[in-house]
């Protein structure tokens, strides 16, 4: 994907316009189909624009161990790129040791998000970059002895000066340079992809049979909407768990038990699933939607049972399998002494 | 009847030429529709209200924090409705609590 600096609006607007036009000009299946094209550009904030430096030195810290308390974690120890990004279990292992509450969600494609966590908590990439350092759960290093430790690693001190000019090793600056990083991780084309392009043969029937259910009887696009498959919005879809996720943030009764949408993309590679790592394969996810969560109070009204047939299920999770890309491998950087 | 309503009534019955001034006094109705507001930013007088109408096929909960209290529509299933006063001059913020990317911003004055 090609990077250039934009701002979200113009983005979605060139987007919306792309959709209208085909839509009007071809049947119904692919007026859906377009709804779901690539954006071609990556959002980057005002107050935060890319350069290819920034980037580089954020995927230094990504992947560098000191930013962790004991020098043995990195961002990517959990956020795994063979894993699209996550790492395989249920609940992740941070410092020292511990497992941690939540499943861990993949760090692709946020560039277009909203508000980061399961629960929302964090209002930008910049600042929830310094939540996981500093957790005592996760990397559990205290911010002004990493900024000491950084310091004194003349190869950083220069990377900073080049890319904040004036300003070198500080906290908003580690911030705004994995946030940087982490926008330019897009998942690539997925056959999904090349058949909303025109290719018809690059999925299979099983897959858009899956496709014309999502979209249809198993509703499943009123929340997972748009080429990420996501509204980035917070739903309780009535996993059984204790965890109050969004109401802890902003209590309202709606929020009990919503977790943020997560976007489709690479869905097979991200098993296993939820918020609390519950369901291990996309069938039992299917099964879950159809008929297997909890009604209580807060339960989303989009969640209703189903009624899918097994060629409906099984076509469905061909589609999700659709989704998958293949994504070139991700290179360990040279990390600065 | 409460006076919104009474409003409405003499602009009906009213020349257009005296129908804007009337109409400032009046609710201002904003849809929900494709998870976005109808308006991005919109400038009231203080005393109007706002009618936020849920055209989606989505339910959607409303809210804003006035004087430092929350302003909760709750939950508004499709094609029902919900309305704020805005009393006091200010800026606020409105968004929906499920969907985080439909915000607005009211001005009143
Ligand atoms: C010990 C495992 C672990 C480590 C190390 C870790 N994370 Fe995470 N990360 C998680 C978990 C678990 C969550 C979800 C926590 C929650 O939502 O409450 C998460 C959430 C996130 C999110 C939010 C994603 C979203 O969709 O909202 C981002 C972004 C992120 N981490 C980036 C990072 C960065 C950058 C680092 C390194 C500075 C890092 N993580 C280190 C486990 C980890
Ligand atoms: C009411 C909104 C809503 C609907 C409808 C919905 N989802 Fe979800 N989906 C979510 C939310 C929210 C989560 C995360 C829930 C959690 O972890 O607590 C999720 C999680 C998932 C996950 C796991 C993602 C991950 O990273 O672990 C998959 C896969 C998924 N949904 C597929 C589907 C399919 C297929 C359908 C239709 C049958 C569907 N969803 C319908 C909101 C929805
Ligand atoms: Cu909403």
């Amino acid at each position: 994907m090609k990077i250039i600096v934009s701002h979200a609006k113009t983005l979605v607007i060139a987007a919306m316009v792309a959709g209208t036009t085909t839509g009007l000009a071809t049947a119904q299946d692919s007026l859906t189909r377009a709804d779901y094209e690539r954006p071609t550009d990556i959002p980057f904030p005002e107050e935060n624009s890319y350069s290819e430096a920034k980037a580089e030195l954020g995927k230094m810290l990504f992947f560098d161990p000191r930013l962790s308390r004991e020098n043995n974690l990195t961002c990517a120890s959990c956020h795994n790129p063979s894993f699209a990004w996550e790492d395989a279990q249920p609940t992740s292992v941070g410092t020292p040791m511990s497992r941690l509450g939540r499943h861990t969600p993949t760090v692709l494609n946020l560039a277009w998000g909203e508000l980061y966590f399961w629960d929302g908590r964090a209002e930008s990439l910049e600042e929830q970059a310094l939540g996981p350092i500093q957790a005592g759960g996760e990397m559990a290093q205290d911010l002004d002895e990493l900024l000491v430790e950084l310091r004194n690693v003349p190869g950083y001190v220069q990377f900073f000066e080049n890319v904040f000019p004036g300003e070198g090793v500080t906290a908003d600056n580690i911030g705004k340079a994995i946030a940087t990083y982490e926008r330019t991780l897009v998942s690539a084309e997925a056959p999904f992809d090349r058949w909303v392009k025109g290719d018809d043969n690059a999925i299979s029937e099983a897959a858009k049979r899956g496709f014309e259910v999502f979209n249809t009887k198993a509703r499943c696009a009123s929340c997972h909407e748009g080429w990420n498959f996501t509204d980035w919005g917070f739903h309780d879809i009535g996993l059984g768990d204790a965890d109050e996720g969004r109401y802890e943030v902003l209590e309202f009764d709606a929020l009990k038990h919503a977790f943020k949408t997560p976007g489709l993309r690479n869905i097979v590679e991200r098993a296993p699933y939820m918020h609390d790592g519950s369901l291990k394969t996309l069938e039992e996810v299917v099964d879950h939607y159809d008929s297997g969560f909890v009604k209580r109070p807060s339960l989303s009204s989009e969640m209703q049972e189903l009624g899918l047939t097994a060629s409906e299920k099984s076509d469905l999770v061909a589609f999700l399998q659709s989704l998958s890309s293949d994504d070139p491998a991700v290179s360990l950087p040279k990390l600065p002494n | 009847m409460s006076s919104k309503y009474l409003h409405a009534a003499l602009g009906l019955g009213l020349m257009t030429a005296f129908a804007s001034p009337v109409l400032a006094q009046d609710a201002v109705r904003i849809s929900q529709k494709g998870k976005q507001f109808s308006e991005k930013q919109l400038s009231l007088t203080s005393g109007q209200s706002v009618v936020f109408v849920n055209d989606d096929s989505v339910a959607h909960n409303v809210y804003t924090i006035v004087k430092g209290k929350k302003q909760d529509l709750g939950l508004q299933k499709p094609s029902e409705e919900g309305s704020i006063a805005f009393d006091s001059a200010g800026t606020y913020r409105v968004r929906c609590a499920i969907h985080p990317k439909m915000k607005m911003v009211i001005k009143v004055e």
